[in-house]
């Protein structure tokens, strides 16, 4: 389910209602140099054995450690106004075993040998009481390649400017003068906030791998809000760039970075940032939704860019190809799925149209989902789940891949934190390109009654996956061929099946570019991961649009 | 990790004030420990216990601030975190914002703490989750569920001589149980600051029935129907209206409840004049802080609603300032009046309607009108002429609060309901609306 963390405390950003957002705190509060220091390598792998060795010796017939470090600092700022600037640190070693053929999960935020080895053993005892209500015993796919570990290995997010390093006042800079573009461009309030992240996780198991990964990502949100006191009607327009598995380097934009919206109606950005400009374009744009035609309900094509697919990608097939909620182990909390065990077995199920081919990754460049090594050692790869528009896999971890006969884990192992324990989570799922050559512009001239819609809005689906709800931030309406005005008060509601079954044709890899999910919530204790999502600008016929435009007291 | 008793708190906050050379310090300790379980399938997942305490200062040099935590409590540990909030301070820009720090306040304690839920211990954990899962596999259905207890401390203080403590307990408990087949799912979902008022065999029962009573279900036409709403149906929806009672807003112009012209709509009436609702620290069925940390300002029992009309607005520190009026102390809680009939006793009395047990996935589409989407699950039933006729499937909605709180047939006996995603602990009625905005049909069981 998409955001259970930002909308815990971050919702009040996102949904434009209460006013104070709060801080998402991942850690302790410390001081911007403190971020830079770092643990040696050594002292990392002798505390893993420490744990190893004790889990073993106490009868684990497999254990991993991992110890991480979580650095992120958050920058928030309204109008000309700095509002709040935090560092947080978070770090500990989490103890995951096997021990007769249950999970046991300890954790431990002392970094000496003594108390990870006790973590260690805790881990055994809590697996063995497990045991006792356990109906089949834990199977853990064999690791590729020679079936053992990797050995000592090294990966790192390829940055070329470390966020780090970067002067706090920069920052604040740089997003003090986008609130200013988007107030002189028309916006009445501005906020612009920047996310940054930086996991240290070093993984080792009994298998014999020994990981050490540094993972950087970052988040630049912005909301132009514009109000009109006579009419009493606001609208607001968020920022439509993606966050980024990348270094500060995102916000060093050159003219390849920028991408013309279909009909040149707003400028888009992959692999860099200009963010005064995007707030400049809010600024206006939000004003300009003030005025704009309210949408006759109805059905319509839509050509939906990728800044507003990604999310629908994540909620219609991301979660609904997650093997553990197929399963049922979400049944409580996120849901289940539409897409069972039965309908894949007859290699059958028309998910979507032949033209729909959807892939996972966790190894695209920039993107959110990349890593070297996901939590349980095992190196990603890319696997298709829809292809030629029939459901042909799902998103597994090294204790599911028997149950679909898979002979290796899809690397989909993540936690958020050393101190919850890791279970599947989604990785990168992607829309292919199209085949043929196909831009925007040429696919909107075939578009007779048509919405464009662009930039992530409100977004709802059921617990199964079947019914969804859309919005977005912007929205075009396209008449034979040509697009014309901006609409306001658009909503696509629609079934997944059906909807990428109405899939009739996508742009090619010209336009084929990543959004995504900073903060994406499973699992109960929650946990957030992030996660992109690719595609091109897609066309989708006949899709049910509402008015969501409503009067009150 | 120990939890620290109030005078082993104050020694340790009037350290940290003693250590700071800035020209305001504040200090916040929080400490808990949080027990839970998983199960899903009929088994258990994951169980697991995470203590932890923490130590928050806040120092201020005029108009910049600067924030350091620490989790070792020695006068080493405790004066290096002032000393490191201390530098940030001085290097953060100007808060043109800042509002000094509130001076001393009465806190009243509110009752929030029970030994009876202090004591809850991994058997008793344990025993939650046997109760769904052994009566799970007797009824041949799937359980899953999480029940969580917490047990802490907060200890706030100023260098204006502001001082609070307290210790607090609480539980959650939310069980889904599903048909074999997946055609029939049930939920259900308890909350208690006393582990004494939680049945968790009750509870379990409930999710089970529901779910044998909903396999089967009827498709009816999506449109506007007479509804009756259990309180998990409409506490995510209401609460996150309450949330926007926000002055700055309002005065801004970018809320539900600004003005046309400018200004907010404080004392106009926008619902049904059955609507009340208040918040209170010291209700006794959800107690909740006697302070809101992020201001420290004391709680007061507030109305929110009154007779319909919009009562009050939560002013902060800083817009209060602005508008010389007083500011407010965030609410951690919303009660809401009701009547005395049960939820069976308004099933009862209903001609024709839809029973709703839950509300979920629900996002704001429009903040102007507060309009909300989302979908019921885990229980929706037809009734006529009193009785629940049948299943039917579920629904998407796109509907206000406002309207809903307009279209008031009868209010029930309000019952504690657990937050979600909102931010409140509340009491709310099961309700009878008129004309609930269904859109589209669902598959999802």
């Amino acid at each position: 389910m998409e955001n259970q963390l930002e909308r815990r405390t971050f919702l009040n950003l996102a949904a434009g209602t209460a006013g104070a957002m709060l801080v998402p705190v991942f850690g302790n509060a410390i001081a911007a140099e403190e971020l830079q220091s770092s643990m040696p390598l050594s002292l990392k792998k002798a505390l893993a054995d420490a744990a190893l060795n004790a889990a073993t010796k106490a009868g684990a017939s497999y254990c991993d450690v991992r110890i991480g470090r979580y650095l992120n600092q958050f920058i928030s700022t309204r109008d000309l106004t700095v509002q709040s600037v935090t560092n947080t640190e978070s770090s500990g070693i989490g103890v995951r075993v096997i021990a007769d053929g249950a999970y046991g999960f300890a954790a431990t935020n002392a970094m000496n040998p003594d108390a990870v080895a006790n973590a260690a053993r805790q881990a055994v005892a809590i697996a063995r009481a497990n045991a006792r209500l356990q109906t089949e015993p834990v199977r853990l796919a064999p690791l590729g390649g020679n079936g053992r570990g990797v050995g000592e290995v090294a990966w790192a997010t390829p940055i070329r400017k470390d966020w780090r390093t970067v002067p706090v006042k920069e920052k604040a800079e740089m997003l003090i003068a986008a609130n200013k573009a988007g107030l002189d461009a028309g916006a009445s309030f501005m906020t612009a906030n920047l996310f940054q992240v930086n996991q240290q996780k070093y993984f080792a198991s009994t298998d014999g791998s020994y990981i050490d990964q540094d993972i950087h990502r970052l988040w630049a949100p912005l909301t132009a809000t514009a109000v009109d006191k006579e009419t009493g009607k606001f609208r607001s327009r968020a920022g439509l760039a993606p966050p980024v598995g990348m270094g500060y380097e995102y916000f060093d934009v050159r003219p390849e970075h920028k991408i013309r919206a279909a009909g040149g109606v707003t400028t888009l950005y992959k692999g860099g940032y200009d963010i005064v400009e995007e707030a400049r374009a809010a600024g206006r744009q939000a004003r300009e939704k003030l005025t704009a035609k309210s949408v006759e309900p109805g059905k319509y094509d839509l050509v939906i860019a990728p800044e507003n697919l990604f999310l629908t990608i994540h909620e219609s097939v991301g979660h609904p190809t997650e093997l553990d909620r197929v399963l049922g182990y979400e049944a409580n909390y996120a849901g289940t799925s539409f897409c069972t065990l039965d309908k894949w077995e007859t290699r059958k199920f028309q998910f979507g149209s032949d033209k729909v081919n959807f892939f996972a990754d966790k190894s695209t460049p920039g993107s959110l989902g990349a890593v070297g090594y996901d939590d349980e050692g095992v190196k990603p790869k890319r696997w298709d789940i829809i292809k030629d528009g029939i459901l042909v896999n799902y998103q597994a971890t090294r204790d599911q891949a028997h149950i679909i006969g898979e002979k290796e884990s899809h690397g989909c192992s993540y936690a958020d934190s050393w101190s919850n324990v890791q279970f599947q989570r989604m990785p990168n799922v992607s829309l292919a390109a199209g085949k043929a050559r196909l831009t925007p512009d040429e696919m909107v001239k075939d578009v007779k009654k048509g919405i464009y819609i662009l930039g992530r809005g409100s977004y709802s689906i059921d617990q199964q996956r079947y019914n969804f709800q859309f919005g977005g931030q912007l929205y075009f309406e396209i008449k034979d061929g040509k697009i014309g005005p901006m609409l306001e008060d658009v909503a696509y509601q629609s079934n997944t099946q059906e909807f990428w079954n109405a899939c009739s044709a996508i742009c090619d890899e010209r336009d084929w570019r990543m959004s995504g999910s900073f903060f994406d919530g499973k699992g109960q204790p929650s946990q957030v991961s992030a996660v992109s999502h690719g595609a091109s600008t897609t066309r989708f016929n006949g899709v049910k649009v509402i008015n969501t435009g409503r009067k009150i007291g | 990790m120990k939890q620290l008793n109030q005078d082993e708190a104050k020694r340790i906050c009037d350290r940290v004030l003693s250590f700071s050379k800035a020209d305001e310090c504040s200090v916040a300790i929080n400490g808990s420990r949080n027990g839970n379980i998983r199960f899903a399938r009929n088994s258990v997942s994951t169980a697991g216990l995470n203590e932890d305490r923490r130590l928050v200062v806040t120092v201020a040099f005029g108009k910049r601030q600067g924030t350091a935590s620490v989790n070792e409590f020695d006068d080493k540990s405790l004066e290096q975190a002032v000393r490191r909030a201390e530098d940030t301070a001085r290097l953060a820009p100007e808060n043109p914002e800042y509002v000094p720090v509130p001076g001393k306040q009465e806190f009243k304690p509110t009752g929030e703490y029970f030994a009876s839920t202090a004591a809850i211990d991994p058997d008793f954990r344990a025993e939650v989750a046997a109760h769904a899962i052994l009566a799970g596999r007797n009824k041949k259905l799937v359980t899953a569920g999480f029940f969580t207890d917490s047990t802490g401390f907060e200890t706030i203080a100023n260098s204006k001589g502001l001082f609070g403590h307290r210790e607090f307990t609480g539980l959650d408990f939310t069980c889904t149980a599903r048909t074999e087949d997946g055609r029939g799912s049930g939920w259900v979902t308890r909350s208690a600051s006393d582990a004494r008022h939680f049945d968790a065999r009750e509870a379990s029962e409930v999710a089970m029935e529901k779910a044998l009573r909903s396999v089967d279900a009827k498709a009816l036409e999506p449109g506007r129907y007479t509804v009756i709403l259990e309180p998990a149906a409409t506490s995510e929806l209401l609460g996150r209206m309450f949330g926007a009672f926000g002055a700055r807003q309002a005065d801004e112009g970018r809320s539900f409840l600004a003005k046309k012209g400018g200004g907010n709509r404080l004392g106009e009436k926008l619902f049904d004049e059955q609507i009340n609702v208040w918040s209170d620290p010291w209700d006794k069925d959800v107690p909740v802080s006697p302070w809101d940390t992020q201001s420290m300002l004391a709680r007061q029992r507030r109305d929110l609603i009154k007779d319909g009309k919009i009562a009050n607005l939560e002013y902060s520190r800083f817009w209060a300032q602005k508008q010389g009026v007083a500011p407010t102390a965030r609410a951690g809680n919303m009660i809401m009046a009701g009547g005395s009939k049960s939820l069976e006793e308004l099933i009862a009395g209903t001609k024709k309607g839809i029973v709703v047990t839950r509300t979920w996935y629900i996002r704001m589409v429009d903040p102007q009108s507060v309009l909300l989407t989302g979908l019921t699950r885990d229980g929706t039933f037809y009734v006529e002429n009193g009785k629940i006729k049948y299943p039917v499937k579920n629904f998407r909605f796109n509907e206000s609060p406002i309207t809903m709180l307009n279209n008031v047939d009868e209010l029930g006996k309000p019952v504690i309901i657990g937050p979600d995603e909102v931010a409140y602990q509340m009491v709310l009625p099961p309700m009878r609306i008129r004309d609930f905005n269904f859109t589209s049909l669902s598959d999802a069981v």
